[in-house]
Order: structure tokens, then sequence, then C-alpha cells
């Protein structure tokens, strides 16, 4: 190799490293900036001054602001529900659909992939008016109840299941096993990497999730911390960022550092969840 | 239908009906109902919804609010899309190649996708503050005026454009490094051997590897650009004057805060049609993708 090829090369790659790191700091900055926020007293909000003194009292304060601990329990049910939910329901639709061989199967299907492209998300208002008639307007199964049966889980568990070879399950039909027992025997057990993938990308959807529960929920017993969240920095705390910071930590807190501790399974999750 | 291929439906409709049950009732239903009641009035107290046909949909094209949220919508969609999924390529191909720290890049451009948009909204909001925010201030450092960016109509879109693509780009990042890593190296190689350009080698062999993954992508962002509003709902509520106000924040607050619902579920069926019109174009791509194959 030339020196002068050598030298683009490496310029080259100073140039692109550089890019890199430039961008990824404009992608962490909201989160440094956050963290710095909460943990220091509020006149250091905009001053960045080495020697500010950190402090706690910012996520006290708004802890006692308002019922975080409510709103976290709030979540956690929420999101367990909705995960056992689709655990259970893809995994029976995504058997029949990868097992079954009957008649509209594909109709049927193509009904299901529907729902990747109208999302409950946009049909508030008859999904409202539904929950209305069903009395369950404010509770938190009313939040979890229009996610329970979705199309990307079953269109991810039943590829999954496509891949399992079917003599597997015709020797467990020669020992007498039903389509019940071989799905719950043999194809949830493989299928485990699937369900891993699934279960972290459904759990940060429905943590972050907001449109939905903001309408559905109207009081402290129900609302998850999302609605939580922008009701107390919408109201009387206006202007104390430090405080406003500290409670916009918290709430993507158990998030966040979940990611931080399981990062590279996170995003092969995603990544495995993404490919179609 | 024999007996046993009427057995084989009963036992797969015991397996499917939970889930179509629940599908039916939360996404094929309410659509169906949504066009329903767009040919009615809206109930109010002891006034019952009556038949107006298509009275709803003169209003909505005799209201100027629907076409600067429409308008809106489309800038928004326009800007964000291109933006984010060019970001995510680069993202993709920086964190795939030998990158210094590269864990921590891919971490830092994935952070955002694990943050719940309305949190990472106040944080925005602070950014934008005029005055003390830390744009201004960076700004004032070199001399530029103050500017309010979420309360100026000229800026705020553009403002809520920015959180946007900063949300998104990383996610979109994991699809490209997925579909980077099934290119085989071999390629890379004979094209060094011959001498190509890492543009060229882009430009000829990677960006069209990467065009199904493109695809993907593309239909994702378009579903996303009309639903995600969560961040409006903190940084500017539609305002200042609807300048910054999208289509399904328009439906919400139609719906929920002046409780109109039948002109709601209009605006609901302008929302479907754009969508089925994305279904059907993702459709004719996808199946002259598969031609060409």
């Amino acid at each position: 190799m030339s020196a002068a090829r050598a030298f683009r090369l490496d310029y080259d790659r100073a140039l692109n490293t550089t890019a890199a790191w430039a961008l990824a700091l404009v992608w962490f900055a909201p989160l440094i900036y956050a963290v710095w926020t909460a943990f220091h007293p509020t006149e250091f909000s905009t001053r960045f001054v080495l020697t500010a003194p950190l402090t706690l009292k910012n996520f006290v304060a708004a802890w006692n602001a308002a019922p975080f601990a409510r709103y976290f329990l709030n979540t956690v049910l929420l999101v367990t529900s909705i995960l056992i939910g689709q655990f259970v329901l893809c995994t029976l639709a995504a058997f029949a659909f990868a097992r079954f061989d009957f008649r509209g199967r594909d109709t049927v299907f193509v009904l299901v992939l529907l729902q990747l492209l109208v999302m409950p998300d946009i049909l508030i208002v008859e999904n409202y008016r539904t929950m209305r008639f069903l009395g369950l307007v404010d509770t938190i199964i009313a939040i979890g109840l229009p996610y329970m049966a979705s199309g990307f889980g079953i269109f991810l568990l039943r590829q999954t299941f496509k891949t399992i070879p079917k003599e597997l399950d015709d020797a467990a039909r020669v020992e007498g096993a039903g389509f019940f027992t071989i799905l719950m025997k043999v194809y949830v057990p493989l299928a485990k990497p699937t369900y891993l993938a699934y279960g972290l990308v459904s759990v940060s959807h429905h943590w972050n999730n907001f449109l939905w529960p903001l309408i559905i929920t109207n009081s402290v017993d129900t609302r998850p911390v999302t609605v939580g969240l922008s009701v107390f920095s919408s109201t009387d705390q206006g202007i104390d960022w430090a405080v406003i910071t500290a409670a916009t930590l918290m709430t993507s807190g158990p998030l966040l550092i979940a990611f931080l501790l399981f990062q590279r399974q996170f995003v092969q999750s995603f990544m495995r969840a993404g490919i179609k | 239908m024999g007996p046993t291929a009427k057995r084989t439906w009963i036992q797969a409709w015991l397996f499917l009906s939970p889930a179509m049950i629940l599908l039916i009732a939360f996404t094929h239903y309410p659509a169906a109902v949504t066009l329903f009641h767009s040919f009615f009035s809206t109930p109010r107290g002891k006034r019952p919804a009556k038949f107006v046909g298509l009275e709803n949909y003169q209003t909505l094209i005799a209201d100027d609010t629907f076409w600067i949220v429409l308008v809106n919508n489309l800038w928004y969609a326009l800007v964000t899309i291109p933006l984010s999924i060019g970001i995510a390529i680069a993202m993709a191909l920086w964190v795939d190649s030998k990158l210094k720290g590269r864990s921590f890049v891919r971490m830092a451009y994935f952070t955002p996708t694990v943050l719940p948009l309305i949190a990472v909204a106040n944080i925005w909001m602070f950014f934008y503050t005029p005055g003390f925010g830390l744009i201004d201030q960076i700004r004032g450092a070199f001399g530029f005026a103050q500017q309010n960016w979420l309360g100026d109509p000229e800026s705020a879109l553009n403002a809520v454009i920015v959180v946007t693509i900063w949300k998104e780009a990383g996610f979109f990042m994991i699809f490209y490094l997925a579909a980077l890593q099934t290119i085989p190296a071999s390629l890379r190689e004979a094209a060094a051997i011959e001498g190509a350009g890492r543009w060229y080698f882009f430009r000829r062999i990677t960006f069209p590897l990467l065009m199904p993954t493109t695809l993907f992508v593309s239909v994702n962002a378009i579903i996303n650009s009309f639903r995600l509003v969560d961040h409006i709902f903190i940084m500017t509520e539609g305002g200042p004057d609807n300048a910054s106000s999208l289509l399904l924040f328009y439906i919400y607050e139609t719906a929920f805060r002046f409780w109109d619902t039948a002109y709601a579920s209009t605006l609901t069926v302008v929302l479907l049609l754009i969508l089925f019109a994305v279904a059907i174009g993702q459709f004719l791509l996808l199946d002259k993708r598969v031609h060409y194959r």
C-alpha cells in the first residue's frame, strides 16, 4: 500500500470516527443533561460548574409531590398483564397459523397483519366507546386489553414455529400427545429466544405508551407512570426544571437501568424481532 | 368439507378464537364503526345521534384547522422519514465498522428508543426554553439573539420534528445493523481487491442490498409519523395556533376535549385512508420485489 493511500485511509477513518462520536454525543446529550440537572440544586440547571454540590433533593421533592409509587405499581401491573395476555393469545393463534391447514387461513392471517398498520392507538374514539360500554373505563385492564391480541406477536411466533421441524410433533403425536401438549412441550420451549425478544420489545413499548392510557384513565389508582409524569409536569411544577428532570429520570429509570445492564440482549432482541 | 378437514377447522379455531375475538373487537370492528359514525351527528345530552349523510365531510373540507393539521402531518412525514432513515443508515455503517468505543456509540444511538417519548419531551422542552435553555445558551455564546423555538409558529413544528428524528433514528439503526450483518464479507473483500472505494461500494452494493430493509423501515416510519404524538402533549399542545398539531393529536382534541365524537370519527376515516394507501403501496412494492428476485 502506498504511503498516500495509507494516509487517505487513516484520514478517512479519523473523520468517520469523529463524526460517529459527535453524533453519539448529540444523541446522548439529553440524557447527560437530565442527569446533571436532576442531581444538582436548581440554580445549577443552566450553570455548568464542575464543583456544583450533588444532591438527591430533587428526587425527594418529585417523589413527594406526586404518587409515583402508585404510578409505578400501575405500570408494572399493566406491563405484566399485557405480557401474559400476549404470550398466551399469540402463542395459541401462531400455532394455529403455523401448523393447521384450514380453509380461509390466509384470509384470516391478512386480518391479523392489518393490525400492524392500524394500531389500537389510532382508533381511540371507538375503543373508548367500547370500554365505556363494557364498563371498563379507568381500569388497568382497559389500558391493556386492546394490545393483548398483537398482530406483531402472532406474526413473530408464527415465523418461529414454522422453522420447527414437523417430524418433532409427528413423533410426539405417535406417543399419543394432543395438540396442546405438543405446543407446550415442543413448540414453546424451542421458541424461548423469540419469547425473550418479544417480551423485551413489548415491555419497553407498553412502559412507554402514553396516548391510550391518557384517554382511558382518570384517577391515581390506574394511571401508569407516563401519564402520571405528564400530569405532574403540566401542573404547578411549571418551571422547577430540576424537579421535573428528576421525575423524568425516575419514570424512565427502571427501563433505563435494565437497558444499561442488558444492553447487548436488548439490541439483539430488537434486531431479531425486526427481521421479517 | 370432509370430516378430517372439518375437525382440523374446529381445532384451528379453538386456538385462534381468543386472539381473533380481541383483534376484531379492538381493530376491525372499531375501524368499520368509525366509518359508520362519520355519517352521523354527535349525540349531545338528550339529543341522540342522527344520520347526517356527508355533512361531517363538508365540515371537514371547510375546516381550516384540518387542512393546517394535514399539511403539518405531511411535512412532518416528509422530513422525519428520509432524515431518520438516512441517519439510521449512517449510524449502522459506523457501528458495524471497526470503530473506537463502538459499544458506547451503539448504546448512545439506541438509548432514545428505550426512553418514553413523554419523558424525553420534558428534557427537550428545557433545551428549547427561550433565553436559558441549552440551545439558546450555545447560540448566545456566539452572539445570536434569543429564540422561542416552541412558541414561534415558524419553528414549532420543526422543533418537534428534531425530537422525532432523535427518537427514531436509533431504532431504525437496529434493523440496518441486522441487515448489514447478513452481507457476506467476501463481497467486501472482492471489492477491495478490485480497488473499489468505500463510497462506490456503498452505492453499488451495500445500499441496493439494504433496499428490503429500507422498505420495511419506511413503512414503519410512515405509520409512526401518523401515530407518534406523545411529545406534542408536553412540548406544544399543538400550538401556537395549530402550527405543530398533527392529525392524531387533532383527533384527540376533537374527541376528548371538545367531545365532538362524530367529527373525530370523520377525521379518523382520513387517517385510516392514509394508512390504507400505505398498505397498498407496500403491497405493490413488495410484489415488485418478489418479481425481480
